[in-house]
């Protein structure tokens, strides 16, 4: 089966603040300050550290922010082509089952461009992990709609505010996901202001995968004070408030029964 | 500018020093005067934080490519930036330098725990680490370089507000390169900023304060 | 002594027949924009002539609004963003649309949709967004459903950079699976920018080709000066967008059903119908071709580059003049189709003449080049750097080196 048990077994850190898969040669990461995307990420670190699968990550990330992640670990990574991470990521998993495949994007790659494929690799029950990090634009393009947009926000190509009569309401990812994924699947909304929760979830999303049940999927509430044109203190209060007013943070789908010492 | 050809500018700094701004006011004021003008900013994936630049070019007659190989007036506003565009330098280059310019900040084990908690970029997070700021920049040692060294960042903020800061440094070029009106390059600042002087008439004052300031800070050196 | 020949880049003053520019054709169907639409400070836009200092994509999105483009479907790509962004804070106040598609392709089939039912539709992109918008464009050429492309192009293949590059040269005049019959015009100023999008709409609705305006991330960011007009101002009429479905009158009763098709069920069926668009494309090349030229019979090396790095070229020429040698200029403005007898023209007269073809990727001008001038000897030069700009300065280096080489004699 793929759940081989690792060979990385490491000293723990002096630095009890950095992740050993954080590759220390590439800090300070890239990211802007008070991005989410680095939060998600240390996060996700710390979760690969935990369950001691290095030696069998491949990290794929989106062409979006997320791409500034190219080097960030110290796993195998690989940066993909807008939208297309999941493919790539699917690729290797089905080449080689034993791989821990991880396609790390936004919600413009995820909902928008890449729709198609988080639609199929999900119904079709593919054993990887996506993970997606939603900031409600598209940061890296200088801020336009996203799928994710919240109603009457203002962004490059809404100047006057997201109606939602012409543009849609905000898509939500993880009940779409949790909808149409076969039975086996773990999906997720977590939020970078609950850390511990969201360490949790990416966990549970990764065993998932390895112990072969299902897809898994993991939106993450991210922040982007840089597009959002916010200080600290109103990012937080966005994240917190408006953002989490309208995506609920929570688990959708756990498989039955559910995996290994992760009973609740 | 006399034999026909461009007056060729660069201004370097870091992302958030407003050197954008710089080179948009230079070619605009340019554009005013009557004179060809071209503005480029340097731009790649990031959002924010990295070394900016602005290339500017202005001059009697058409403007061929937007980007040049070598400067007449390079101007610096860090460390990094510095190393960045030191192949730009050719005999005779003026090089404007901002002695205040901070190290590049040292990465530790320390910094980076810092980083994963509080999400600093590059730029900010010098400061958090206790760098060596203030520490003064030396001109690189080339033929026949005309050095000359300002203290934008120490006077904007002790007389005036850290942020007029890149609108000293322009004052300072205005100085350097003599082909534009003062006059143009207020009228310049005037209209880019109009809303948020409007909203804030002392930011207006501060701008213009600081603009002659950069003049006379040339003047006062006895370096043009 | 040096001869000068320059057509095409003046064309906007002379509006012959061959221009599409003639013929009283004023804004038909319904879509003329009321003035008293236009809100507050967008009341006097484009009143009069204006001077403006401004980025590439502003002018992009000005000569869209100029030329009564009726809507952009888009999709953010770096380096043209900001032409969506100036049209999607424009267009309310002028009864324009735009909307953001979840996709390239999904923003080039809307533009066919939208082009179907008579409206004049639009698109800007780049790089990997140009790839996927090859599937759309590939049906509006089999089709002949008019639309405009505004390309501005950044370093290849895939991601690369959002700078600068002219590695779409060959995607835009080539892409899909056919004959490539597009027209393509590649700019090198903000004038021509301005200009030629204007150009582009009436090009796509006159001859039902997909139409481009090949720009590149230079052009897109740089501020330099403009001149803004209405082309009715200028005496320039623009052609009116006319349905293709959805026209006048009731199917089977006041007029024949349309059924537009896009497959074809035998060889000889699908060739019949190439047989024409092929010959229709045959026809509108010389009323189309665009190029710019200085050459004379004492010239020793013509430079040979499209869009900006044209601008960088002419610059050189000048550069080397001034030292005493003699180089000659030549710059195709329509790279789809080619001004391949201008520039047969060119070289052919003189075969001592040697080319120095320069260009921001890896030989995509080049081989258009060679394909014109096939047979003959004259030898070529290249300065090829993909996906960096060049400057006057790299131009003149490369000339200088070869200049005291014996020349080869063609034979
Ligand atoms: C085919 C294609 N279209 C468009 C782009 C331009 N592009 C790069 S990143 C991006 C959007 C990023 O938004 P998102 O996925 O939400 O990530 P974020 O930057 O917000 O983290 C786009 C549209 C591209 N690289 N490729
Ligand atoms: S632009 Fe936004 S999403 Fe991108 S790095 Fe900056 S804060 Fe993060
Ligand atoms: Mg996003």
């Amino acid at each position: 089966m793929a759940d081989e048990k690792s060979t990385v077994v490491r000293e723990p850190t002096k630095n009890p603040n950095m992740p050993l898969s954080w590759r220390k040669e590439t800090k300070p990461h890239r990211f802007c300050p008070g991005c989410g995307h680095a939060m998600a990420l240390k996060a996700l670190g710390e979760v690969v550290d935990e369950l001691g699968i290095l030696d069998r990550v491949l990290y794929g990330c989106d062409i979006g922010c997320s791409l500034l992640s190219w080097d960030f670990f110290n796993f195998d990574s690989v940066q993909t082509h807008h939208g297309r991470t999941i493919p790539v990521v699917v690729g290797a998993k089905r080449a080689r089952p034993e791989t821990i495949g991880i396609a790390y994007m936004g919600d413009g790659g995820g909902y928008a461009i890449g729709a198609q494929h988080l639609v199929n690799a999900a119904q079709r029950g593919d054993q990887i992990t996506a993970i997606l990090a939603n900031n409600t634009l598209y940061a890296m393009t200088g801020g336009q709609l996203a799928p994710t947009t919240l109603p009457g926000q203002k962004t490059g190509t809404t100047p006057y505010g997201r109606e939602v009569r012409k543009t849609g309401s905000p898509l939500q990812g993880p009940e779409l996901v949790a909808a149409i994924a076969p039975a086996g699947a773990y999906v997720a909304r977590g939020t970078v202001g609950e850390y511990q929760q969201l360490k949790g979830y990416l966990k549970k999303a990764l065993r998932n995968q390895m112990e072969g049940r299902g897809f898994s999927f993991v939106e993450v509430l991210s922040t982007c004070p840089t597009n959002w044109r916010t200080n600290a203190k109103d990012t937080w209060a966005f994240l917190q408030g408006e953002m989490a007013r309208y995506f609920k943070v929570g688990e959708l789908r756990v498989p039955e029964p559910a995996a290994p010492g992760e009973e609740e | 500018m006399a034999d026909g050809k461009a007056l060729k500018i660069i201004i370097a700094g870091e992302g958030g020093q407003g050197v954008q701004s710089i080179g948009e006011l230079l070619a605009e004021a340019a554009f005013q005067a009557g004179k060809q003008a071209l503005y480029i900013p340097n731009f790649g994936v990031e959002q924010r934080g990295g070394v900016s630049v602005a290339y500017v070019q202005i001059s009697d007659e058409e403007i061929g490519a937007p980007k040049f190989l070598k400067a007449d007036l390079l101007t610096v506003l860090s460390k990094r930036s510095a190393e960045r565009t030191k192949g730009y330098l050719k005999p005779g280059t003026i090089y404007l330098y901002e002695q205040s310019a901070l190290e590049a900040p040292v990465i530790d084990d320390r910094a980076v725990g810092i980083q994963g908690y509080e999400t600093v970029a590059p730029e900010a997070f010098a400061k958090m680490v206790g760098d060596k700021a203030g520490k003064p920049a030396t001109p690189p040692a080339a033929p026949a370089l005309r050095p000359i060294g300002i203290r934008a960042a120490q006077t904007a903020k002790a007389e005036l507000t850290p942020r007029v800061f890149n609108i000293i440094v322009l004052g300072a070029i205005t100085k350097l390169i003599k082909v534009l009106p003062p006059a143009g390059v207020k009228e310049a600042i005037a209209k880019k900023f109009r809303a948020k002087f409007r909203e804030n008439p002392e930011l207006e004052e501060l701008n213009f304060q600081a603009f002659a300031k950069g003049l006379t800070m040339i003047e006062a050196e006895g370096m043009q | 002594m040096k001869e000068v020949v320059r057509k095409g880049c003046t064309v906007f003053s002379d509006h012959g027949p061959a221009f599409g520019w003639d013929g009283g054709l004023l804004r038909k169907g319904g879509r003329v924009i009321k003035e008293t639409q236009l809100t507050g400070e967008y009341g006097a836009v484009l009143e009069k002539e204006q001077r403006s200092f401004m980025t590439g994509n502003e002018v992009v999105a000005w000569a869209a609004l100029a030329a009564e483009a009726d809507f952009m479907y888009g999709y953010p790509i770096t380096p043209q963003n900001e032409i969506m962004h100036y049209w999607s804070r424009l267009a309310p106040h002028f009864g324009r649309g735009f909307l953001q598609t979840e996709d390239e392709m999904a923003a080039g089939f809307a533009m066919l949709g939208g082009a179907l039912v008579g409206k004049k539709t639009f698109c800007a992109t780049a790089g990997p967004g140009n790839i996927l918008m090859q599937e759309p464009i590939a049906m509006a050429e089999m089709m002949q459903i008019p639309g405009v492309w505004i390309i501005q192009q950044r370093g290849g293949p895939s991601t690369a950079t959002v700078i600068y590059s002219q590695q779409e040269l060959r995607l835009t005049t080539a892409g899909g699976n056919g004959e490539g019959l597009r027209i393509v015009y590649s700019t090198a100023s903000h004038q021509e920018l301005f200009e030629y999008t204007i150009k582009a709409f009436n090009r796509a609705w006159q001859y039902r080709f997909p139409t481009f305006v090949l720009g590149d991330g230079y052009q897109a960011k740089l501020r330099e000066a403009v001149t803004l007009f209405r082309p009715a101002a200028k005496g320039w009429t623009l052609i009116p967008a006319e349905p293709l479905v959805r026209g006048p009158g009731i199917p089977a009763l006041d007029r024949e059903p349309v059924h537009l098709r896009n497959t074809f069920n035998i060889e000889e069926e699908l060739y019949a119908r190439l047989e024409e668009q092929l010959a229709a494309y045959e026809r509108l090349t010389p009323e189309v071709v665009e190029w710019e030229v200085e050459v004379g019979p004492e010239t020793e090396v013509l430079l040979v580059a499209h869009g900006i790095v044209a601008r960088a070229a002419k610059q050189a020429q000048k550069m080397l003049n001034q030292q005493g040698q003699k180089v000659g200029y030549f710059r195709p403005i329509t790279v789809r189709p080619f001004p391949g007898t201008a520039l047969r023209q060119a070289v052919g007269a003189n075969p001592n003449l040697r080319l120095l073809v320069v260009e921001s990727a890896y030989g995509q001008l080049l081989s258009m080049v060679k394909a014109e001038l096939y047979g003959l000897t004259n030898p070529i030069d290249t300065l090829l750097k993909p996906g960096v700009g060049v400057t006057a300065e790299e131009i003149v280096a490369t000339v200088t080196k070869r200049a005291p080489k014996e020349v080869c004699h063609g034979g």
